[in-house]
Formats: C-alpha cells, structure tokens, sequence
C-alpha cells in the first residue's frame, strides 16, 4: 500500500536541528511561565481537590439513609 | 453569587469499581495460570482455548483494558465531577460506556482463546471490536469534555489535563495502530508490513503504557494522593512541567522496543534519546508525588491508602528509572527478549497500576458508602502480603533474565557457543519461573483479601447513588483579561485539548513519515517474494497459536546470534509480513532462519510431542493441529486482501491458488509418507510446517542460484 514516494527528503539534515530548536523554546518557555506564576494563583489551582468537601451537603448523608 | 445545586453520580463510579475488582481477579488469576504454564506445560488441561499463546493475549488485555480500564474510568468519574463542581454531562453517555465497554471485555474473553488475533501486542483485539473500541472511546471523550465545558470551576486542575491528554493520545494510536484490511469477520491483515508495521506497533504499545497506564493514573494520582493526606500536592508548578514535559517526551520514545532490529538505526536512536529524557519529567513527577507527604509520614505508618500510593509511587519512579536505562543500547542488548522485560512491565503494573488502584479503592468505597474502612487490619494485611508479592514476583524474573541472557551470549575457549542448545537456557530459569508463580499467588492472595474488605465495607454501610453538592455557577460573560498564557489555557479546554494533541502527533510524524516515505530506509530484496497459498495458512496458524509470544523471528546483528541462529535478520526481508511477526519474547529460540533447519519429520514430531524431540521442553504439545483442517474457502479471501494492501499476486491468482496448494502440500505429506506418518493434506499442521519450512530462505535462493 505504502508506495516508496521519494528516494529522499530534501534537507533532511534540517530536521534534528528544528527538532531541537521547538523542544529547547518549548521547554525554556515553560520554566520562564512556571517561575513568574503568581504564588497566591498556586495556592488556589492547588487547593482544588481539597475545596469539593465544602460544598457537599454534610446532612445528606443523615437526611437520605432509604 | 448564587449557589447552584446539583448531584454528584456516584452509581456509575460504583460500577466500574465493581468491574475493576471483578476482572481484576479474573486477569491476574490467568495471569497464574500462564506462570504455571511455563513449568508445567499440562496446565493448560490439553485443550487449545486455555493454552499460553492463547491465553497470554487475554491475560495482558484482561489486567490492562478490564482491570486498569475500569479502574480509571471509576477514577475519572468520582475525581472529575468533584474537580469541576458538576455532574459528568450525560447519565445516558455514561452508561453506554460503562456497558459497551464491558462487552467488548466480553468479546474479548470469546475471541482471544478462540484464537482471533491480530497478534499485534495489546491491540490483539480483531477489527469489528477495534471499531466498537473506537466508538465507545469517543463517548468517553465527549462525556469528558461535555462535563468539562459546563463546569463550575473556571480553572481545570492539573489532574484534568491528564485525563484529557489520555483521550485525545489512546484515539490517535489506537485508531492508527488498527489500520486493517479484513478478511473474513474476525480475521484482518494488518495495513503496514514488515519494519513499517513493527514501527507503528511499537510506538501504540509504548503510548498504550505510557497514555494509558500512566497518564490516567498520574491524574488520579494528583486528585487521590492530595486526598488521602488531607494537603494540596507539592508543588503545582512542578506538576505542570511534570504534564507537558511528559506528553512531550513520551511519544517519541516507542523505538526503543525496536533497538538492534532491523528498523533504521536512525529511528533507533530517536527511540534511545528521548527514553532518557523522559527520566527527568517521570522522576519529578515522583517526587511531587512523594513530597506531597512532606509532615504526614507519620499517617504513612498507619493508614492503609496511604501506604499504598507511597509504594505505587515509588514503583513508578523504579520503572521509569529502569526504563531508560533499559532504552540505552548496550543494556537492551542483554535484557531484550529475556524475563528481564516480564519483571520491570510487572513493577509498573503490581506496583505502580495495582497498588494505585487498591489504594483509591481503600479510600473511594468508604466514601460512597458513607462508613468506614470494615477492616483496617485486614487491609494492612494485604499491603504486606501486595508487597511480598511483588518482591517475590520480580527479583527471580531479574536473575532470570540476566542468567538466561549471559548463557546465550557465552562462548567458550575454541569460540563456539558454550550453550549451543537453547533449551539449556530454559531449564536452567525453570525454579525462577515456579518463584514467579508464587509471587503471583500472593498478589491475588492479597487482592483477593481487598474484595472481601470492600463488600464487608459497602454491607455495613448505605450507598449514595446522588451526592448533592452546591456550587456557584461559572459567569459566562464576564471577560477575563489577562493572566498568564497558561491560566488562560486552562480556561479554554478546546484550546488545551488541540494543543496536547499537537504536542503528542509532532513526535509521532518525525518518527513515521521518513520510515513510510524514503526508500532507503527500507531496503528491498530482490529474492523476498510473497508466501504461497499454504504457507500463508500457515502464517495465520502461526498467529492464531500466538507463537509470536514466546518466539521472535528477529536475529540481532550480534555473533552469539548469528551463530546460534543463522544470518541477521534485514528490514528487506519483511516487505510482505502483514502483520510483522518479529515477537517481543524469547521463551523459545528465535525462529527467523529456522526454514530448512531440521526436516517436515522432525517439524510433525515436535509439533506432537515437544519432548519426542526436545527433551526438557517446556513448550506444550499442539494435538489439535493435527485433527483440524485449513479452509480452503479462505484461500482466494487471503490473497485478494493481501494484494490490496501491496503483496504482489497475480490478479485473477486467488482463482488458482488453492491448486498451488495442494500441490504444496501434497509434496509434504508425501515427504512425511516416506517415514511412515500419514496425515490428511488439509491437516492444519501441514500448512504449519510449510511457513516454518519458509522462515528466513528467501535470502539464501540467490546464493543457490549463483552455485548449483
């Protein structure tokens, strides 16, 4: 199925360097957001599983016992 | 703000937990039994259904897609609605994926001892139930996202973004993985041949460990982990790098399945690169993990849950140090094909997978059920007995993998093989082997343990189908501005659903598109021509008996190989190898060069009696292959569909190929008939002896034509 289409890439020899040019931005970009975030911004994303019992209706679990 | 109300579904997360315990025991139970196959090969009752190279398929579909399937969806299901502050979007999407996945479990248990495989690992599945797959895939995608879009939490805590990077990846590979052009109804060939098969096998086998064992259960792991110690995780910022550096990484990282084969060594390299990369984001996420326990250690010591998650995750952070070390080439080169490889997958899966999931059991069901624990203890009891058995499981696997390994590779003074007779290798690991199984027994000691602490736990208290909970609603007109780039991805799920998509396909286009598109890469052999009608019967009794989990049919460039098997294997030589069948596994020799080996006689023997040939031999007598016939009804179907995916036969061929055929097979029986065995030309074992007697001599044709 897969016909042999080209006998080979035309500068090829680019790939590994793009290659490494989207991972070192990607990366470098990631730890420069990471380390300016906001601490109280933190604070709050990492408080969310520990929120969702606050809001549960404690009672039910008394009121609903059928 | 204006407090919305609304419940919780608890009902569905109760079922799939019901689902996870259920095929839990079943998967790891056959899981034993294959580990007492390999010592005792009559432990398969003599009946084909329940022999190893059927079994072993359902085994690692059974304990990935039934056990850790139904344990993430549970996961998904109880810390999704929480995290989101809603109901998951529809009741009636979550019930066709609780019960459509079960049937295709269902299926699978039919199919797979039946011997309808596809033999591709972990995709073994044939292709009516790969499109059940697909589509109950996409009703889990759109209930998640649905839930997602109409949340009451603006931002999607990290736990999320797992999830989401685990629909959007399993889709991708999955769907590419099972390109199949079908044959009969539960009979396909693979779209891909040879190398280019390999290649995309192993890149979907490494992402099904990777976006299926892992991803998922790091999520659990940021929601549960965080739970069960009562503090937020570590470090948020930490768990953000831990997200995009591992979806990132991972994709890239499947060839290393592939090093010494006959895949480019550029692709192997590729491969080897980014395994060892993939270090730094699984250690840190590790270690978030880990450190979210910081001043709780001392809970560590009597709640069960916790003990759990400290072991699962320190097992996540062992085999994903092993792995890259396995990844680098000279290590590989000893530990491929060996038990080394059975141990660390069942690091990951006893410790990382298995105990993950018992612990958010130990945490979820008293929740649900508004009680507590029923027994502390008894859970207590399993962590220990848990551990011992994977301790017990994986250090004689390790030792056997290396002592098997050295023996193969060791030559003497004169420069021959010190152990030239493979089966020497074998019976010296048999005692790990029978270890094995013990550790084994353990493990399901303990989760048999789980089961009963769970029902007494649920019986003595009352289930709570609807959680209410109370929320405010999200403004959806009011514009935010601003913020970081990121919190604003977090707001748009869309957005962030592409852009993971993005991150994971850029990887798997640089690793494909050369090895499909380059003619270098794949080197043709003038002599390799397609099989004949009878071999390709064969070939598909080859693939139904799952002789590719225990033989490989790829001689490494190395000299041990070589000279114990013949000729190294070339990519050349697999063009027309829909599926590739180069194997993963080593129980048996390599089989690549063994047509021309030994004669049809001795082929029909050992096929009969393993032993009759081979005494010592832990591989199980094929009885049936000797009563059963091939349909010749198929022929013409198998050829047809091989010439659409590139096998070059003779249009109009499939008319005469049953004639060819017979031809074929009456030249084998008539060989057998000189030693006095009679058997029918149609017997399945005659097809059988006609692939194995083809196995690797394209190549040597032109070397006979050059010296007659």
């Amino acid at each position: 199925m897969f016909k042999h289409y080209f006998e080979k890439i035309h500068n090829v020899e680019v790939w590994p360097i793009i290659s490494l040019t989207i991972f070192f931005v990607f990366f470098v970009g990631l730890m420069v957001y990471v380390w300016r975030m906001k601490k109280d911004y933190v604070e709050e994303m990492s408080d969310i599983p520990l929120d969702d019992d606050a809001t549960i209706i404690l009672s039910d679990f008394k009121n609903e016992n059928h | 703000m204006e407090l919305q109300q609304f419940k919780y579904d608890n009902k569905i997360v109760k079922y799939f937990v019901i689902a996870t315990v259920t095929f839990g025991l079943i998967g790891m139970l056959v899981g034993i039994l294959m580990a007492i196959q390999l010592f005792l090969p009559e432990a398969n009752f003599g009946l084909q259904f329940t022999t190893f190279g059927r079994i072993r398929p359902l085994h690692t579909n059974a304990v990935i897609f039934a056990f850790v399937g139904n344990a993430m969806f549970a996961g998904v299901y109880y810390s999704m609605q929480r995290l989101l502050k809603a109901r998951m979007f529809s009741d009636m999407l979550s019930w066709v994926h609780f019960w459509g996945w079960q049937l295709i479990i269902l299926a699978a248990v039919i199919t797979l001892p039946l011997g309808m495989t596809t033999s591709k690992e972990y995709a073994e599945l044939e292709w009516p139930i790969d499109i059940a797959i697909t589509i109950i895939w996409v009703v889990f995608g759109i209930n998640m996202i649905g839930t997602i879009l109409k949340r009451r939490e603006r931002h999607m805590y990290v736990a999320i973004w797992f999830y989401i990077a685990t629909f959007v990846t399993v889709a991708v590979l999955h769907v590419v993985n099972s390109f199949e052009i079908p044959v009969t109804m539960f009979k396909s060939y693979s779209w891909y041949a040879g190398v280019q098969d390999a290649l995309v096998q192993w890149w979907y086998g490494h992402n099904a460990v990777a976006f299926f064992l892992t991803t998922p259960f790091l999520g659990i792991m940021y929601y549960f982990l965080p739970k069960a110690a009562n503090r937020p995780v570590y470090s948020y910022k930490l768990s953000i790098i831990h997200f995009w550096s591992l979806i990132f990484i991972y994709i890239w990282a499947g060839p290393h399945h592939l090093l010494y084969t006959s895949l480019p060594n550029w692709a192997q390299s590729l491969g080897t690169v980014f395994s060892i990369m993939l270090l730094a984001p699984s250690w840190g996420g590790m270690l978030n993990g880990l450190l979210t326990l910081r001043g709780a250690w001392d809970r560590v010591r009597e709640d069960p849950v916790l003990k759990f998650m400290v072991v699962a995750v320190t097992a996540y952070g062992m085999a994903t140090l092993e792995g890259p070390l396995l990844s680098i080439k000279n290590v590989n080169a000893i530990a491929h094909f060996t038990d080394w490889i059975i141990a660390h997958v069942h690091v990951g899966g006893l410790g990382w997978n298995g105990f993950l999931i018992f612990g958010m059991l130990y945490w979820m069901i008293p929740r649900m059920w508004g009680t507590k624990l029923y027994s502390t203890k008894l859970a207590n009891t399993h962590f220990w007995i848990g551990t011992l058995g994977i301790i017990v499981y994986a250090l004689p696997l390790y030792t056997a993998g290396v002592v098997q390994s050295l023996m193969w590779k060791s030559f003497n003074a004169e420069g021959f093989l010190e152990y030239p007779n493979f089966l020497e290798t074998v019976t010296q690991i048999v005692p790990m082997y029978m270890m094995r199984a013990v550790g084994g027994v353990l493990y399901l000691a303990g989760a048999i343990m789980m089961a009963y602490n769970l029902v007494k736990t649920a019986k003595q208290g009352s289930f709570k189908a609807e959680e209410a909970a109370e929320a405010p609603a999200l403004e959806k007109k009011k514009k935010i501005v601003g913020g970081h780039w990121h919190s604003v991805l977090e707001r748009k799920p869309i957005i962030f659903t592409v852009l993971t998509l993005v991150a994971i396909l850029i990887g798997g286009i640089i690793e494909m598109v050369p090895t499909f598109l380059i003619k270098s890469n794949i080197p043709t052999i003038e002599s390799v021509k397609p099989y004949t009608p009878l071999e390709l019967h064969g070939r598909d009794l080859y693939i139904k008996e799952g002789c590719s989990n225990c033989h490989t049919q790829m001689v490494r460039p190395f000299r041990s190989e070589t000279e114990r098997y013949g000729e190294y294997s070339k990519a050349g030589e697999f063009v027309y190898d829909h599926p590739f069948l180069w194997g993963s596994k080593r129980t048996g020799p390599d089989l690549h060069r063994v047509g021309g080996k030994y004669n049809n006689v001795w082929h029909f023997n050992h096929m009969l009696d393993p032993n009759s040939t081979s005494p010592g031999s832990i591989m199980p007598p094929y009885a049936w292959l000797f009563t059963q016939s091939i349909d010749l009804d198929e022929t013409a179907g198998k050829i047809t569909a091989l010439r659409t995916v590139g096998v070059p036969y003779a249009e109009g061929y499939e008319e005469t190929a049953n004639d060819d055929l017979m031809k074929q097979a009456k030249e084998i029986t008539a060989d057998l008939a000189a030693s006095d065995i009679e058997i029918s030309e149609q017997a399945e074992i005659v097809a059988l002896i006609a692939y194995l007697q083809r196995l690797g001599t394209d190549i040597k044709v032109k070397s006979n034509d050059q010296n007659p």
